[in-house]
Order: structure tokens, then C-alpha cells, then sequence
């Protein structure tokens, strides 16, 4: 039988909210190990003991972390809310999350001593990837047997996060392929078949985020419509056709053969539909802004929206070859991988939190936190227009630049980077305002520390991670 | 849109993938190498990994942008071995000195020298057409 979809489940099904609080912890170390990067790649002698090549994995790994749990924990948090939970294990998910930890806290040991594997997001020892298998066995054991049992069609949501399961877990094995001779001994075939790997791999973790995306969309509208047309289910393939077949943009001037990057091009210039399409909504996403804006987790939506309108239009550059020509290899890449995981995942991400904080301690958390949390939004949005302008124009000014000397090029780019870096404690300052608001309620969940002022979570009881 | 229409497009989609990669993977890359990685080359290149040099610098543009891109730096004009040694050995203001022996260094170099080979980055004479597309004109790998 399938429980009310607005109604928590009446079982200790919390797990999804450990999750929450950890990718929330994770993401604001993320921050912190980012800014001191920033300042460190302009002034070396900083923090002389915290090396960049130990920094820029902490940050990075950090990062990946908050999306994957986030993503993970509004999963697990909202399934049992629709399906019949004899069928969805705790036990696994709780031993997903202890594995999780364990390893998170070894890899970020590693980086601390200095041991790498010393790959581009798994900077880590490979036999700390076995674990991470694990982990996704378990939540794709999990996450099928409650789907499965679903009777009605499936919506949209389903599909995406179902499909992002199983291509994390195919694009992470891919991306290991180089411990394989065949692969690694051949340079050119090591870097497509990383590259490719990776492609799909951001693609497959856009697709947890984005059907998270698509459930709140659905809740906050209340209109079932929006998981279930033909457009959604349209946009879906096109968006799977590309984590597929749409990679090599990465890779353009590495000298393989032809076909495959001109194959990524005419993929990748299918996104225009996606583009226009977004233009073409824009009226009625205004329409529904003044509808919904007054709800939490809808503004951080609709900033989402901003940032895929400004990514979009990046990528689409990055994807042209001969503007790529300019931009590869310089900053204007990393503006858009920064863009696409904080403006778009991490916005969706928080709008999941915040629905979870709406749905379980009601206007409580508007109530307690209503100024940090728009000091934060606000501060955190427009220090990543800053934070990305800024790193675009030094990506141009490097990508152009006549020089072969890398130190005059650097000289003449740190203006702009420095600009990055105080944007960047912006953006930090901004997105902490809004961890611990959020933690602060998240943790008196987790813990059953609160009062008379949550009562779902007096129903529940207090949730026992060692319970069965 | 029925359910089995989707699962029909979806598992066409998941057909078609297993080709494409298992085409990327044979002949999409099967680019010839000028040489072959011998003992120092791959004992250069797990240093790499270990060391995590790709946190700061690049390969084929990919990487970290603390310092510059090792593709060519063998071969570059007033650059070349010893002046890729040197940075080895000492480290600079930016690169922590990381303290490698005689051995350690030789086979970095000898990796640096692999990945020289295997093609050349930036492309020279690149040549874009009215569509977009560039012609990346001869590369080490396949002069």
C-alpha cells in the first residue's frame, strides 16, 4: 500500500537526513578548503604547510561529497514516503552511510598525508574507490526494490534518479579503466577514456540533482503534470543522449581521432533546443515565481534556473571548437564546472534541505532564521556572479594571451584572480549563514533534540542509526 | 508517452552507448605512439600520481592551473630536459621542493619525454572552418 506522498512515513526512515547534515558539513569544509585554495594559488607562501596539490582535493572532494549525499538524502528521505517501506532496507542504508563516513574520512586522511592516486576528482588512493562501489550497490539494491513496487507509471523523477544510479556506477568503473595496461599504456586512449568517464560521470550526478529538482517542482506546484508530459520526458532523453554521447568538448585538442570530436560538437549543439526552450518558458517562470516565492525552497529553485540560463550559455561557448580554441585549458572551464556545481547543484540541493527543514518543523525555521538565511541567498548569489565574471575574463585574457611565458601570463591575470578569491570568502560567508541555519534545525532531527516545536519528529522517536 | 515506449528508447539509448564506448575504447584511440612506455616511463608516471602534480599542472590543457602545461615542455624551444630537471629537483616558489632522489627524478623526466611523444599541445596552424569546426593540422603523433 503507498503512504500519502505529503505524509512522512511512520518508521524510523531518517537515515536520508544524516546524509543531509553530513553533505551539509561536507559542503561548508568544502567552502573553507576552497577559499584557502584561492588565496593560496595567489600567494604560495600561505599556510606553507597545506600545499595546493593537498588543497585542491580537499576542496574538490568536499564538493563531489555534498552533492552525492545531498542528493543521496533527499532520495532516501522522500522514497518511503511513497512506497511500501517493508520492502526498503534500513539496515543497508544505515551500512551506506557508516561506509560512506569511513571512507570520506580515510580519503581526507590520505590527502593530509600526502598519499594520491592522482586523478583528476579521484585524487585518492584507487583501492579507496572498492568501498564507494559498494556504497552504490547498496543504494541501487535499495533504491530499485522501492521502485520496482511501485504499480503506477513511474514520474520523471524516477527515471532520472534511477538512471543516475546505474550511470555513476557504470562511468566510475570506466573511469578506472587505466589501472587496465591496455588503457594506460597508451596515452592518448588513457586521456579519452578518463575524460569520457568523467563527462558521463557529472552527467549521471546531474541526474540524481536534477530529478530532486523535478520532485520539488512537483510538491511545491502540487501538479503532477509537471513529472509525467511528454516535454519532461523529451528533455529527460535529450539530457541522456548528451551524458552519453557528449563528452569530448573536454578533449577537443587532444589529437585522437576526428570523428569523435565532431560527433561531441553535433551533440552538444543539441542543447540550443534546451536553451530555447528555457527562453520560450520564461514568462511563465516569472508567472510562477510571484505564485510560489513566498515558499523557501522555491527561491532557491528559481536561482537554480538563473544559473543553468548563464551555464548553459557557457557551455554551448566551450562546445563551439573554434571558440573552445580560447577557452580550453584556461579558467573559463573551471567558471563552469564552479557554475554548474554551485549555482545549479547546490542551489537545487539546498532547496531540497530547505523543503525537508518546511515539511518538518513547518515556518519554524523562517521564524528563527529568516535574516541569515536572505543575508545568505542574496550574499551567496551575487558573489557567484562576481566569482564567475572574474574567472571567465581570466580565462579569456590567458586564452588569447601572445606570450609563451606562463609567469607574465600569470602576472597579468592575478588582478582578476585576486577579485575571485575575495568573492570567494563572499561566497562562503553567504552559504555558511545558510549551512547553519539549516544545521541547527537539521541536527535537533537528527538527534530528536527537539521540542514541542517539531512534533513529526517526536512521532518518530529518536532515530538509532545501530537499530535494524 | 507508454511505459514501454520508454523503456525502448531508454535501452536503445543503453545499446547504442555499448558500442560507442567499446569504439572509443579500439578505434577512436587507437593512436599510434612514436614509443612505448617502458620501466622509468611508468615509474614516472605513478610519481605523478602520487605526487598529485596534476592538482597544479596540465596535460593537453587538463588539469590545474598553478603552473604550466607539461605537454611539450621536453621539447619546447629554450626549454627541453634539463630545464624540466631542474624544476624537478629544486621545486620553486610555487612547486614545494619534493625531494626527489637521482632515480625519482630520471624516470619523471623520462615520462615527461613519453608524454612529449604522444602529441603536441597547443595545435599549430589550426584551421577553423565557417561551421566551427577546427582542423588541428599535424600533431607529434601523427607526423
Amino acid at each position: 500500500m503507498e503512504q500519502s506522498p505529503t505524509e512522512p512515513a511512520r518508521t524510523p526512515n531518517d537515515v536520508g537526513l544524516w546524509f543531509m547534515l553530513l553533505g551539509l558539513l561536507a559542503l561548508a569544509a568544502s567552502l573553507l578548503f576552497g577559499v584557502l585554495g584561492a588565496f593560496k594559488f595567489l600567494y604560495p607562501e600561505f599556510l606553507e604547510e597545506l600545499a595546493f596539490n593537498k588543497l585542491r582535493p580537499l576542496h574538490v572532494s568536499l564538493a563531489v561529497s555534498w552533492i552525492f549525499l545531498t542528493a543521496i538524502g533527499g532520495i532516501y528521505y522522500y522514497l518511503p514516503n511513497f512506497s511500501n517501506l517493508s520492502s526498503f532496507s534500513n539496515r543497508i542504508a544505515r551500512w551506506h552511510f557508516w561506509i560512506y563516513l569511513v571512507t570520506g574520512l580515510t580519503i581526507l586522511g590520505a590527502y593530509a598525508l600526502g598519499k594520491f592516486g592522482g586523478r583528476e576528482y579521484w585524487e585518492f588512493p584507487p583501492i579507496l574507490a572498492l568501498p564507494i562501489f559498494l556504497t552504490w550497490i547498496m543504494f541501487g539494491v535499495n533504491y530499485f526494490t522501492i521502485a520496482v513496487k511501485r504499480r503506477t507509471a513511474w514520474p520523471l523523477y524516477y527515471w532520472m534518479w534511477g538512471t543516475g544510479i546505474v550511470f555513476f556506477f557504470l562511468t566510475f568503473t570506466e573511469s578506472y579503466l587505466w589501472l587496465i595496461p591496455y588503457f594506460r599504456e597508451n596515452m592518448l586512449r588513457e586521456i579519452a577514456v578518463q575524460w569520457k568517464s568523467y563527462g558521463s560521470l557529472v552527467g549521471s550526478w546531474n541526474m540524481l540533482v536534477y530529478g530532486t529538482a523535478l520532485y520539488l517542482m512537483e510538491k511545491i506546484s502540487d501538479d503532477e503534470g509537471v513529472a509525467r508530459s511528454k516535454m519532461a520526458f523529451g528533455l529527460y532523453f535529450l539530457g541522456l543522449f548528451n551524458l552519453m554521447f557528449g563528452w569530448a568538448h573536454h578533449t577537443y585538442p587532444v589529437p585522437f581521432a576526428a570523428w569523435v570530436r565532431d560527433f561531441a560538437y553535433v551533440v552538444s549543439m543539441t542543447e540550443l533546443f534546451l536553451l530555447g526552450k528555457i527562453m520560450w518558458d520564461w514568462r511563465v517562470s516569472l508567472s510562477t515565481r510571484q505564485k510560489f516565492q513566498h515558499r523557501r525552497p522555491y527561491r532557491f529553485l528559481f536561482a537554480s534556473d538563473m544559473w543553468v540560463f548563464i551555464n548553459l550559455i557557457l557551455a554551448l561557448v566551450i562546445s563551439v571548437p573554434a571558440l573552445n580554441l580560447f577557452t580550453h585549458g584556461t579558467h573559463v572551464i573551471v567558471a563552469h564546472t564552479m557554475g554548474t556545481t554551485i549555482g545549479i547543484n547546490t542551489m537545487i540541493l539546498l532547496a531540497s534541505v530547505f523543503y525537508v527543514l518546511e515539511q518538518r518543523v513547518g515556518q519554524d525555521v523562517e521564524i528563527r532564521h529568516a535574516q541569515p538565511i536572505s543575508i545568505g541567498f542574496w550574499l551567496a548569489n551575487g558573489s557567484l556572479l562576481i566569482f564567475l565574471a572574474a574567472l571567465v575574463a581570466a580565462g579569456l585574457i590567458k586564452g588569447t594571451y601572445e606570450s609563451d611565458s606562463f609567469q607574465d601570463m600569470m602576472e597579468t591575470i592575478e588582478p582578476y584572480l585576486l577579485v575571485f578569491a575575495v568573492a570567494g570568502v563572499g561566497l562562503m560567508v553567504g552559504f555558511w549563514l545558510l549551512i547553519l541555519s539549516a544545521i541547527s534545525h537539521m541536527r535537533g532531527l537528527v538527534f530528536s533534540l527537539q521540542s514541542d516545536d517539531c512534533p513529526s519528529s517526536k512521532q518518530l522517536g529518536r532515530l538509532s542509526l545501530f537499530d535494524n | 508517452m507508454t511505459p514501454s515506449y520508454k523503456r525502448v528508447i531508454f535501452g536503445s539509448f543503453c545499446a547504442v552507448f555499448a558500442v560507442y564506448s567499446a569504439y572509443v575504447w579500439t578505434a577512436g584511440t587507437d593512436i599510434p605512439q612514436n614509443r612505448s612506455p617502458g620501466h622509468q616511463v611508468k615509474a614516472g608516471l605513478a610519481l605523478f600520481q602520487e605526487k598529485n602534480c596534476i592538482a597544479c599542472h596540465q596535460l593537453y590543457g587538463l588539469g590545474g592551473h598553478m603552473g604550466p602545461d607539461l605537454t611539450n615542455v621536453v621539447s619546447a624551444e629554450g626549454k627541453g630536459p634539463d630545464y624540466a630537471r631542474t624544476f624537478i629537483e629544486n621545486g620553486t616558489s610555487k612547486m614545494p621542493n619534493f625531494n626527489f632522489n637521482e632515480t625519482q627524478v630520471a624516470a619523471l623526466v623520462q615520462f615527461l619525454g613519453f608524454v612529449d611523444s604522444s602529441g603536441t599541445y597547443p595545435p599549430k596552424n589550426p584551421e577553423i572552418t565557417w561551421y566551427g569546426t577546427v582542423a588541428y593540422g599535424a600533431s607529434k603523433n601523427t607526423e
